[in-house]
């Protein structure tokens, strides 16, 4: 009787044993897996840093070093003046800032009218709205296009800010923040004599800070990465942005050749800001991104 | 809700937004569909007097046109081959991820990583990484100075060099590379929304599948994947619009020549396309053309959704 009790004592060690190993592996596994594909999602950032510092002599060896013999800074001094980078710079700073400013006020009072105004329509135009984020952007382009030349904005800032600052999208996401305040708060505002415009910034601005934050984010974002609006309407040096003015830059147009050092340092300084802003500001731009499915 | 005793406030609040979506949203709608259907417009000479015929001749000729198949089988191939592909790695590395504990929160950030990037600028680090200088690849005195170190890194297990991106490059290995870039650059968003997904599933059902001691593979197709269908569904329809909008990726690797040197535009897409006519002042045909994308991407996700209500649990 004891010696039977034991025997299954003993099986169940064993099995529950062999259930450790097996568990062990598994896990073994997926870090092996999630660690490589870690290291393959890092990699070009790691080439990109790498290539940018070291000569082209070095970068040119048959084998390529995974470490630079000798840190060149220099090409990011060329690349910054080869590519003009500093006012291409300014040129997208100033673009966000204005094109994310313009944009806020705008979506903040068409928002506000949505979630708490009462009027003749409301629904039906929210509804006509929202069925125009189902059309691909290319469509509006080549009309929009015509339209600017026609305003004479060609190669101005103007062309490159204005269309795009009404947002459908931004409007629909702050409505929704704004309708979950209570309604209650409004009308004790009401009561005490607070204007509309007061309350909307005292009250209604705070409350939806987190997503006026990934509006803005992902707003100054979009200019920074902006590519073929710009193309198509900002061709002169003096207006371009630093995407257009990133890709041609470092290519030789008589040789075809290419000086990879330097371009890679201009490409690490573009990505940096990008990078900085990442950083810092995760939380709303997973926040905000989860919601939207676009890129910038 | 309150009733405003100033209705006209509400539309003063709106002016802003709809005076330019009347602008620049609903004009470029009503003017696309007249555009297509005049035969052979162009913006600058309708400035200057010129009439067109009505008709479908601008759909004929883009249907006719060769250029247009070849961009439209670029697209449909990088669409058919980038959104599996990238919806299953992102759905492994999700479910690795939710299964882990410790290094979770630094691996899913640096996972998140390609996504604030700027996809010219990194596909110029790509193009660096499959790139060959000198050229000569495939010649009998073959003068290969820097292979790239994607091709070292095949070399040790024992591949040939292969000519990538260069000139005199295949159709097949430029499309490898394409896929690779496009696939990096969509992973961090469906590893979000999967992971997101992942998280808000309610542990019971796994701790009720555990006192059954149900096999993990039938945890993960009877519980997981039900539950995180919604999310499939959502990635799948946004990553075969974002597929067939593919443009700027080809522009970071290729340039704006849209190809191989010596073999230029071989690789342009649909997007493309719309942008060359519109540039080369055929309006006509970019409408056309873009009508024609818009059907394409609205019968996809028609599809989609059609399928994946069917399949879908919520």
């Amino acid at each position: 009787m004891t010696n039977n009790v034991s025997m299954a004592e003993k099986d169940i060690q064993k099995v529950s044993a062999q259930q450790r190993v097996l568990k062990i592996l598994s896990q073994v596994l997926v870090y092996a897996f999630l660690l490589t594909a870690a290291l393959t999602v890092l990699f070009p950032f790691y080439w990109m840093l790498i290539s940018s510092v070291k000569s082209l002599a070095e970068y040119e060896l048959a084998v390529p070093t995974f470490f630079p013999r000798k840190f060149q800074f220099f090409n990011y001094v060329e690349a910054f003046n080869t590519a003009n980078l500093g006012r291409l710079f300014l040129n997208t700073l100033f673009v966000g800032v204005v094109s994310t400013v313009l944009s806020l006020i705008i979506t903040v009072l068409s928002a506000f009218a949505f979630a708490r105004l009462e009027f003749k329509g409301k629904n039906a135009l929210f509804a006509a709205l929202l069925a125009t984020m189902m059309i691909p952007g290319e469509l509006f382009t080549i009309t929009n296009y015509l339209t600017v030349d026609a305003f004479g904005w060609m190669n101005t800032f103007t062309a490159l800010i204005v269309p795009f600052l009404v947002s459908v999208f931004y409007i629909y996401l702050l409505k929704q923040n704004f309708m979950q305040i209570p309604n209650e708060l409004y009308l004790a505002a009401k009561v005490d004599g607070t204007t509309d415009l007061k309350y909307l910034w005292k009250v209604m601005i705070p409350l939806a800070l987190p997503t006026l934050i990934s509006i803005t984010i992902l707003k100054m974002m979009g200019a920074w990465n902006s590519y073929i609006w710009p193309r198509l309407v900002a061709n002169d040096p003096d207006m371009q942005l630093i995407t257009n003015g990133l890709r041609n830059a470092f290519t030789d147009v008589n040789s075809g050749k290419t000086n990879i050092p330097v371009q890679m340092a201009a490409v690490a300084i573009v990505s940096f800001p990008l990078f900085l802003v990442f950083i810092f500001l995760r939380k709303y731009i997973m926040k905000g991104v989860s919601r939207s499915g676009i890129k910038g | 809700m309150v009733e405003s005793k100033h209705k006209w406030k509400a539309w003063l609040y709106l002016s802003p937004a709809i005076v330019l979506l009347l602008i620049f949203t609903v004009w470029p709608i009503i003017n696309t569909l007249r555009m297509a259907m005049l035969e052979g417009y162009n913006g600058t000479a309708e400035l200057g007097g010129a009439a067109f015929n009505f008709g479908i001749g601008n759909f004929v000729k883009v249907v006719q046109y060769a250029k247009f198949l070849t961009c439209l089988k670029n697209t449909l191939l990088l669409c058919v081959l980038t959104v599996p592909l990238s919806t299953v790695i992102a759905l492994l590395i999700a479910v690795c991820l939710n299964s882990i504990k410790p290094l979770q929160r630094l691996l899913q950030t640096i996972f998140f990583l390609p996504y604030v990037t700027n996809s010219i600028a990194i596909g110029m680090v790509f193009a660096t990484m499959f790139n060959i200088i000198g050229n000569n690849i495939g010649g009998e005195n073959q003068l290969i100075t820097t292979a790239g170190v994607i091709n070292n890194f095949i070399g040790l297990f024992g591949v040939d060099p292969i000519n990538w991106i260069n000139a005199g490059s295949a159709y097949w290995a430029n499309i490898t590379v394409l896929v690779i870039y496009i696939v990096w650059d969509a992973l961090p968003f469906k590893i979000l929304i999967f992971l997101g997904g992942l998280q808000s599933i309610n542990k019971q059902y796994y701790d009720a599948a555990k006192i059954d001691s149900t096999p993990k593979i039938r945890v993960f197709t009877r519980i997981t994947l039900p539950l995180l269908s919604p999310m499939v569904a959502y990635a799948v329809i946004t990553a075969f619009i974002g597929g067939f909008k593919e443009y700027s990726s080809i522009v970071g690797i290729f340039g704006e020549k849209m190809g191989p040197a010596g073999d230029q535009f071989r690789l342009n897409t649909m997007v493309g396309f719309i942008y060359d006519s519109l540039a080369s002042n055929q309006q006509g045909l970019a409408s056309a053309a873009a009508l024609i994308l818009f059907c394409i991407i609205f019968a996809v996700t028609m599809v989609n959704l059609y399928v994946s209500k069917k399949n879908t649990h919520y």
